[in-house]
């Protein structure tokens, strides 16, 4: 693997399956935030190393599964 | 010595089980409330529902040791079998059973949501329900067996508990109703959608056509949302149709 | 591209209600001439019609515009036997194009069926027409009866009735339909994946569509390009209403400029903007007309093809009332299964008719525009999109107007009477 490159993950929502609990914007503030009813506004951005754990956290207490995480190449 | 050991385990079984019922009781409200949207001031919301796990499984813990003891000791003859099939006890066997019961549905529950990764949401859901049944066969099975349910700390506890739960499930009813409602004013259709962190959408809810100054349309069609007959295309293209092409 | 105004093109639909000799088969193999679909594999007509199609450049005509030689490229590489989905379901209430060529041009949309079931190896053709529309159904399934009889019918089709909402046309929400009759769209995650009905890979495709690959079939790629443009080939059906004399569909050479379409339906008033693209698309301010009718210059002056729709809103009208139903209609038509969508749609409408009435109170038009934005790209389909786009351009092109109104001076055209096609209202059925 070329040392520019590294495995990232992001965020996503599947937007059918949320039911705006909020736990992922109390969990994951630095990606998600929410609008004015409740539903999360996702910043896809790759998530830093030190988030990782968080962003799974999130995901794992969804109660509605709806939290999605993608692994994506991302320039260093 | 026979005897000693026997009322160490009688102890540890009254004592356990009496735990295990307070923590599903806790179990029970903190799940009621967590499902309801119920917040905290201070409090995350997600650390609720983790706290309704944890104690869940700090409940199951608690059970363990309640039916483990109960099967070992020799004072009363309960079986093995009777862990998982109702009423096959010899000691006491409808009140027994219905804490077999009990620990069935909490059994389903807990391995439903060790598994919760790989099966249907729906499914799991459903097997979560099961949950609502296990608290009232548990404070059954605790008053009907009667060791300690004359005392009076004991119907205190139970009081308490019996409180807890049914005022959560008050609490909740009467706000599902409340946020359905809500939810169905804004067209949510397949679900009922908590409208909680809503500020009010605006002056009117939106189901409603505005008052007097807004002339509704003259030609074709209007846009209330009402309950009037099935929709009938009233519209240009039924004249293009039977014209045909220009 | 031709160099005469008012270009007709004349490839789609019968020429005129003079040269129209019914929808049979005999009078369409009259007017197209035969094709050749083969019965048996023949691979090497496979590959020539997949090349065809790809070097045509066609794209749907479904308002997507997504190349149809890589959907029959993505559905031809899977391992089970695919289905081909003839969508007719038009839920835009002001198009009216596709059943216009159900009910004219029937043989041609199967036609086109075959030659693409034949292209991807499919064994079976399912047409979706919305469960309201009974005059396009009728005329498909005796255009299948006299393919029978004709004994040229080289795949099993049927027809489907599906609910016939708004969005039940959006590709995922049919084939939940067909899979286990419920409209719902779904979330895409992977667009070159093609959707599925249970295991088998579909291929969804608007009627139109069709209809241009049965005469590329006929007639090769180059002929396909000879009208349009070098980036956009081809004709295409626009649904002409409004304040013309003669609403209706014309079939249009890709790149006249609007204008010229506006004329030949009979443009005679001074115009305040014109909707193209369908609900979900966009306002085109009349100082533009003379944009060419086409994907990319339609984009740049900040409108969209999207499905070939042109509504004239005369000068007398209001834009503001009219962007007011739309939205409320479209707000009404969600599927319900997103947030932003279920809140966040009747909440413009109910700001953009308290613009409409002039009682909207401050920051009104911020409240809107700042909505719309976050309703933008949150669904799990376009729908909300859509409806941003719409408010946007409405916002841009009525501003002055939209100014006025929440001035509380809602200008002359408030009470018109509106041009838009909107069915009314009533319980709506998702799924059976």
């Amino acid at each position: 693997m070329s040392p520019s490159r590294r495995i990232g993950v992001r965020v996503r929502v599947d937007p059918i399956a949320c039911d705006a609990y909020g736990y992922c914007a109390e969990l994951l503030p630095e990606r998600v935030t929410l609008d004015e009813w409740g539903y999360p506004i996702v910043d896809g951005t790759p998530v830093d190393a030190h988030l990782v754990e968080l962003a799974t956290r999130a995901a794992a207490v969804c109660p509605r599964r709806a939290v999605l995480l993608e692994t994506v190449m991302v320039d260093r | 010595m026979l005897a000693t050991s026997s009322t160490a385990l009688w102890y540890t079984t009254r004592a356990t089980g009496i735990v295990a019922l307070v923590l599903l009781t806790g179990t029970m409200v903190l799940g009621i409330l967590t499902a309801g949207r119920a917040r905290a001031r201070s409090w995350p919301a997600f650390a609720q529902a983790e706290l309704h796990k944890r104690v869940s499984l700090l409940a199951m813990v608690f059970l363990a040791f309640h039916v483990l003891t109960s099967v070992l000791d020799t004072y009363v003859d309960v079986g093995w079998g009777a862990i998982i099939v109702p009423f096959a006890s010899s000691y006491r066997p409808v009140w027994t059973g219905l804490g077999t019961v009990g620990v069935d549905l909490l059994l389903a529950v807990a391995i439903s949501s060790a598994l919760r990764q790989r099966i249907s949401a729906s499914t799991w859901r459903g097997i979560h329900w099961l949950a609502y049944g296990s608290w009232p066969v548990a404070m059954a099975h605790s008053l009907g067996m009667g060791t300690d349910a004359s005392r009076l700390w004991m119907t205190g506890l139970a009081g308490a508990c019996s409180l807890a739960v049914l005022g959560s499930l008050a609490w909740r009813m009467i706000d599902h109703n409340q946020s359905r409602a809500r939810a169905l004013a804004t067209g949510a259709r397949t679900r009922a959608v908590p409208a909680r962190y809503a500020a009010p959408l605006s002056a009117e809810a939106p189901g409603q056509a505005p008052a007097r100054s807004w002339p509704p349309p003259r030609s074709s069609g209007t846009t209330t949302r009402s309950t009037l007959p099935p929709r009938r295309r009233t519209d240009t293209a039924a004249r293009i149709l039977e014209r045909g092409p220009s | 591209m031709s160099a005469l105004t008012l270009a007709r093109a004349e490839r789609l639909l019968p020429s005129g209600p003079g040269g129209n000799a019914g929808p049979g088969l005999d009078a369409h193999l009259d007017r197209h001439g035969a094709l050749r679909i083969p019965t048996r594999r023949d691979p090497d007509w496979r590959a020539g019609i997949l090349r065809a199609v790809a070097a045509s450049g066609l794209v749907g005509r479904g308002g997507a515009g997504f190349p149809a030689a890589i959907k029959w490229d993505s559905v031809a590489r899977r391992s089970r036997r695919p289905l081909v989905v003839v969508n007719a379901m038009e839920g835009e209430p002001a198009s009216a194009k596709d059943r216009v060529l159900l009910a004219y041009s029937p043989h041609l949309v199967l036609d086109g069926a075959y030659v693409a079931a034949t292209a991807v190896g499919a064994s079976d053709i399912v047409i979706c027409i919305a469960d309201h529309s009974q005059p396009a159904a009728a005329s498909i399934e005796a255009a299948i009866a006299e393919r029978r009889r004709a004994g040229t019918a080289v795949v099993r089709a049927s027809v489907q009735r599906p609910p016939g909402r708004y969005v039940t046309g959006e590709e995922s929400a049919l084939v939940g339909w067909l899979e286990n009759r419920r409209a719902l769209p779904s979330m895409r995650t992977d667009k070159s994946v093609p959707v599925s009905i249970g295991r088998r890979p579909a291929l969804v495709h608007n009627a139109e569509t069709l209809c241009q690959v049965a005469l590329i079939a006929r007639h090769g790629p180059e002929w396909f390009r000879g009208m349009g443009t070098e980036a956009a080939p081809g004709s295409t059906l626009v649904t002409v209403t409004g304040a013309v004399r003669q609403p209706g569909v014309l079939e249009v050479e890709l790149g006249t400029p609007l204008v010229e379409i506006l004329a030949r339906a009979g443009l005679d008033t001074e115009l305040s903007a014109v909707l193209l693209g369908g609900y979900g698309g966009a306002w085109l301010d009349p100082s533009r007309l003379s944009t060419p009718y086409a994907p990319a210059p339609l984009a740049a002056a900040g409108a969209v093809q999207g499905v070939g729709v042109a509504i004239a809103l005369p000068a007398t009208a209001c834009g503001v009332a009219e962007t007011a139903r739309i939205v409320r209609y479209m707000a009404g038509e969600s599927a319900g299964q997103c947030g932003p969508c279920v809140f966040g749609l009747p909440a413009i409408a109910v700001d953009l008719e308290a613009l409409w009435a002039g009682r909207a109170g401050p920051g009104v038009l911020e409240r809107i525009a700042t909505r719309a934005a976050a309703v933008d790209g949150r669904g799990a389909c376009g729908h909300p999109d859509g409806v941003a786009r719409v408010v946007r351009s409405a916002l841009a092109v009525f501003g002055a107007d939209a100014a006025a109104h929440a001035e509380g001076r809602p200008c002359a055209g408030h009470a018109a009477l509106t041009v838009l096609t909107l069915p009314e209202a009533g319980p709506g059925r998702w799924a059976r």
